[in-house]
Formats: structure tokens, sequence, C-alpha cells
């Protein structure tokens, strides 16, 4: 009996990933396979290889690996100060970590072009102390900047969860037992910790791989990421087949870091998000 | 248990197209009860209390849609997601809605307010609707120069301050496709139309020498860039240019001497539409003096009624971005729709310079 009335709320979602989900796979999955002109090809997948697709893979690629090192480098040192912190209500620290999201996201890469511009508030300030002005505007350092802000949150959530998890009580014991902290942050916490970093690489390296809204606001349109490129062909070029292959291809990519660093979810599941 | 989900998910994905082609049939029946238009444009593009006035004179609601650019407003159009019943767009899209058989035909002649619209811009949408069957002229422009003139040295008149380096890092490009390659095309001597491949890759290659002199490609915030002196100059559209000097006095104007590209945006009436009546009268209703001059002064783009034209006053009349004289648009030239293989060649060079 009970299980029926579980199945009979799981229709909201079998709704939702059929209609939202499955059946959108299918068209992008039957476009990449076939011409323009109708018939089957193995052309459009294979255009990753066209050298101006590669470049911009491998730049994509690159810009999301950048991104994903640099916030696990902000999230990490953040986690460890908290946990060893007296501070009591740790969930208001938490709070205040994420209440960026709360603003639109556009808005927010929109408000990172003001501060970075070349007439911007932090140009205007860098001159007002008498320093030389940063030109990062429509580089790729703006991007990667843009990326880590916006995806910052993803990745302190999880580490955090996972570290302020590990038990007060193993860190004593191994202190006792003699270790040093450099030991117990190399034997302890950071194999404890692997689950939220993997949950936070694919919470980060998965949508900066396929971004491309920051990167034409921050990019000045002179980037083009693998995102960019499909957006053209969906928007300008018309050409759908194409948009789609590569889009798929991309697909693949997702697949694979999804593969490598989501496993570590099944061996901590309480935490993750 | 396997079995039974794939039954739920079979029966969920049934329900889902019943229940869309059942609304899909009482929209269509809603359309005869209460008069609606659905209107798609540029952003930016339309006086948003006309829309309210309209409404308020005739009772006809107006659906509103907008797209930024004239590809994605044909995409969005032959997508099929909503039916359009009029459009506003380029004079090259206009020609490719009208060849694909988009189009209806419309008799213009027969709208009280019509002979407001300046002759001179019927003959001038010729080029893309031979004998004006199908377009209504909305709005027109060129495309130029907008430069600060404390930041430059000497004059401005070549689209050369472009491509000669002296103002590396200081120079926005339109951030599409054609408008690009007009620029260079235009710089060449060539003819902005043009389908010989050598002209064409020509023309790429001197924009992909000038990327790295490009501080960025943007299309709606290329002025406010000039305008906040984060760049020099930047290339945009006539109205975008006088506008510009509104914001910022330092800030000019110019046609390049080359020449460049004139274009006229036009509204045509889609083959979807079945409300014919109440589309002419909101044609007919763009076209009346005061419409069509809250619709100007919305967004400062050069009208082609006359009424407006007449009583603008002395310092608009004399502006060359809304007024250009006769001698500055002599080597301008209207954009035509380009064969399929000539887009491929735009689609695949552009794409290139983008990822130089």
């Amino acid at each position: 009996m009970k299980s029926k009335k579980v199945r009979v709320l799981a229709i909201p979602y079998a709704v939702w990933i059929v209609g939202f989900t499955l059946i959108p796979l299918m068209f992008v999955l039957a476009k990449a396979v076939t011409s323009p002109a109708g018939g089957f090809t193995f052309d459009n997948l294979l255009a990753i290889f066209d050298p101006v697709n590669r470049k911009s893979l491998i730049l994509s690629l690159l810009l999301a690996f950048i991104s994903t090192v640099m916030c696990i480098l902000i999230s990490y040192p953040v986690a460890l100060i908290l946990k060893s912190s007296k501070i009591k209500n740790k969930k208001i620290l938490m709070f205040i970590l994420i209440l960026p999201m709360w603003m639109n996201f556009i808005l927010r890469i929109l408000a990172v072009q003001m501060l970075l511009s070349k007439n911007g508030i932090i140009n205007h300030f860098l001159t007002m102390a008498g320093l030389s002005p940063i030109n990062i505007i429509n580089t790729p350092y703006a991007i990667v900047f843009g990326m880590v802000y916006d995806y910052l949150p993803y990745m302190m959530l999880p580490v955090l969860n996972c570290i302020l998890a590990i038990p007060d009580d193993i860190i004593e014991a191994s202190r006792d037992l003699g270790a040093n902290r450099l030991t117990v942050l190399r034997r302890i916490i950071i194999p404890l910790s692997l689950s939220g970093i993997g949950s936070g690489i694919t919470m980060v390296f998965v949508p900066s791989m396929t971004e491309f809204v920051i990167a034409n606001i921050l990019g000045g349109g002179k980037i083009q990421l693998l995102g960019n490129i499909i957006e053209q062909e969906f928007s300008v070029t018309m050409n759908q087949h194409l948009g789609s292959g590569l889009s798929v291809t991309l697909m693949i990519f997702v697949l694979l870091t999804t593969l490598l660093f989501g496993r570590h979810e099944d061996t901590n599941k309480g935490f993750v998000l | 248990m396997k079995k039974k989900i794939m039954c739920l998910i079979m029966s969920v994905c049934m329900l889902t197209l019943c229940a869309c082609s059942a609304t899909g049939q009482t929209a269509g029946e809603d359309n005869s009860e209460e008069q609606s238009l659905t209107v798609f444009n540029y952003g930016q593009y339309f006086e948003p209390e006309m829309l309210e006035l309209f409404t308020k004179e005739t009772g006809i609601r107006i659906n509103y849609e907008e797209a930024a650019t004239p590809e994605e407003l044909y995409t969005k159009y032959v997508s099929g997601g909503i039916s359009y019943d009029l459009l506003c767009t380029s004079d090259y899209m206009i020609k490719r809605l009208i060849d694909e058989g988009e189009a209806k035909e419309v008799n213009y002649r027969g709208m009280e307010h019509f002979k407001n619209i300046n002759p001179e811009f019927l003959k001038l949408s010729d080029s893309f609707d031979p004998g004006n069957k199908y377009a209504l002229p909305y709005f027109w422009g060129t495309v130029g120069i907008l430069y600060n003139t404390t930041k430059v040295n000497g004059p401005i008149d070549s689209w050369d301050v472009l491509f000669n380096g002296e103002y590396s890092g200081q120079i926005i490009m339109q951030d599409s496709m054609r408008d690009s390659f007009m620029v260079a095309l235009k710089y060449l001597g060539y003819s902005l139309n043009t389908t010989d491949e050598k002209k064409i890759r020509e023309a790429a290659d001197l924009l992909k020498k000038q990327k790295p002199d490009v501080e960025s490609y943007l299309v709606d915030e290329a002025r406010d860039e000039v305008v906040a002196e984060n760049a020099v100059m930047a290339v945009v559209y006539s109205g975008e240019g006088y506008l510009g000097h509104e914001y910022n006095p330092d800030l000019a104007y110019v046609i390049p001497k080359e020449g460049s590209n004139l274009w006229v945006d036009s509204w045509i009436m889609t083959k979807n539409c079945k409300n014919t009546e109440a589309a002419l009268k909101f044609l007919d209703f763009l076209c009346r003096e005061d419409v069509a001059k809250a619709n100007f002064e919305f967004q400062y783009y050069s009208s082609p009624n006359k009424t407006v034209v007449d009583k603008m006053d002395e310092t608009l009349k004399a502006n060359n971005a809304i007024n250009p004289s006769y001698d500055s648009l002599k080597d301008c030239e209207v954009f035509e729709a380009l064969d399929e293989k000539t887009t491929a060649l735009y689609s695949e060079l552009w794409k290139e310079i983008k990822s130089e």
C-alpha cells in the first residue's frame, strides 16, 4: 500500500524528466546524427576536430579547469578556518556565503563587468592609491574571475559540509598519537573531505565548461568558448544540426567528468547538498 | 516493477501530448472571441505607451515579442513556437522572408495615413521588395563611427582609423557578422553585397589582423562604452550615434567617406496572419503623425515619415546621424540577402575571426 502511494508522488518527477530531459535530449541526438538535408551522418559529431572548434573546446576545458582549481584553493582554507574557529553558529556563516546566490546571476556578472571595466570601480581605486590600473576586462582572466565569483558557493558548500562533519574526536585522537598539524591535514582531513571536493568539482567544472554568457559579457565577444560556438550555430548560423552535434560532444565531456569525480558522492550521502 | 514504471512513463508521455494538443485548440478558439495581434520587433524599438494607446483606441490586444538581431528574429520566427501576425526586421531579412513565401501581400496604399510615408523610401525598399508589395518602411539609418572628439588625433572621416593601429585597444566593433564584414569590405573598396570569395576572404583577413586592436565586440552596449569613455570609438547604428552625443557632448558620429550600410527596417504581415483587418489597423496606426513622432523620439533613428521630419527642430534636422546629407550617402548600399554558399562562407570566416 505504502509503496503505491510513494509511486503516485513520483509522477511529477516522471513528467518532468520525460518532458524536459528525455524528449529534448532525443531531439538533440536526432539532430546531431542527421545533416540539414536529411540523412544519417557523423559529420556533426566529428566537427569537434575542426581546428576552430577544437581550439574553443581546449580553451573551454582550460578555463573550466583553472576556475575549478581556484574555487578549491579559496574554499578549502575557509572551510579549515571555520572548522577550527570557536564561533558557535556556523550556520549563519554558511548563510552569508550563499547570500550572493540570491541575486540573479546575469546581474552579478554585469556587476563584475562594471567593477573590472577600464574606468571601473577597481581601477578608480587603484589609480587613487597611485597604483597602475589593471586591464583584465575582455580577456580570459576576466572570464575566470567571473566563473570563480559565480560558482564559488557550489564548491564552498559541499567542501564545508564535509569538513565540518569530520568528528573532532578523530582529530584529537590523531593528535594524541603524535601527529602534527600537517599530518592531521594530510592523513585525516583531506582524505575524509574528498567526497565534498568531488561533488564541488562536478558542480563547478560542468557549468563552467558549458558557459557562454559569462564569456560573452566579460570577454567582450573576443573569446570564443565552445558554448559560444554552439549558441552561434543555433541563433546566427541557424545550423541546428551542427550545434546539436557539438552539444553532444560537450555532453560526453560532462559525462566523463561526472564519472570521474561524482562517484565519491555515494560514500557520504548525508552531506551532499 | 520495471514494467510498471515504463507504463507510468508512457502514460505520462501520452497525457502530456493530449494536454498539449488540447490547449492548442482552445487557444485557437479564443482568438476569434477577443481580437489580438502578435507583433514581433527588435528590442528598444517601440514606445511602449503607443502599444497601450492602440489597445485603448481599438480594443485589440497586442502580444509584443522582441529579438536582438535579424538572425535571432528569423530563427525564432521559423521555429514556429509562436504564430506572429506582424514583424519588423531589416532589409535583407525582409527579402529572405519574402523569398521564402512568409510574407503576405498588403495594399498599403489603401491605408488612411500611408500618404505620410516619403516616397523616396518606397523607392529604396524596391531593392528588397520589388513593387512595394509587402514591406512598410518603419525606420532607416546608417552605420558609422561614434568617436570621442577629445581623444582622437585629427579628423575622423574614414574606416582607416579602425585598421591602422593608431587606436589599438580603443576600438569597439559590432558583434554581428554582416556589420563587421561590411566595415572591412567597404574599407577595401568592395561592395558590401559581394559574393566573390576572394574579396570576402580578404575582408576576413583584415578583420583577423585587426582583432588585437579591438577592445571588444558588442551590440547594444557599444554606445554606452564610448559614452563611459571606456573606448575612444565604436561602430554603431546612426540612432546610437545621435544618442551618444546627447549623453556625452564630446562624442560625434560620422559616416566614413568610403561609404557604409544604409538600412531600412520595415514591417511585413506574415502569411500566418488571420486577422488582416486588425493588422492593417496597426500598420496604419504606425504611420499616424503622433505615433510616428513618439516612436521616433523613443530611439532617434531616421523616420521615413514626412510629417515627423517636417516638424523636427532645426538642430535635429541638421544632425548627420538623423538626417545625413545626400553626399554622405552616395557610396552607401542596402544589404541584400546572401546566397546559401556565401552565408556559409561568412559564418565559417566569422567563427575563425572570433576564435583567433
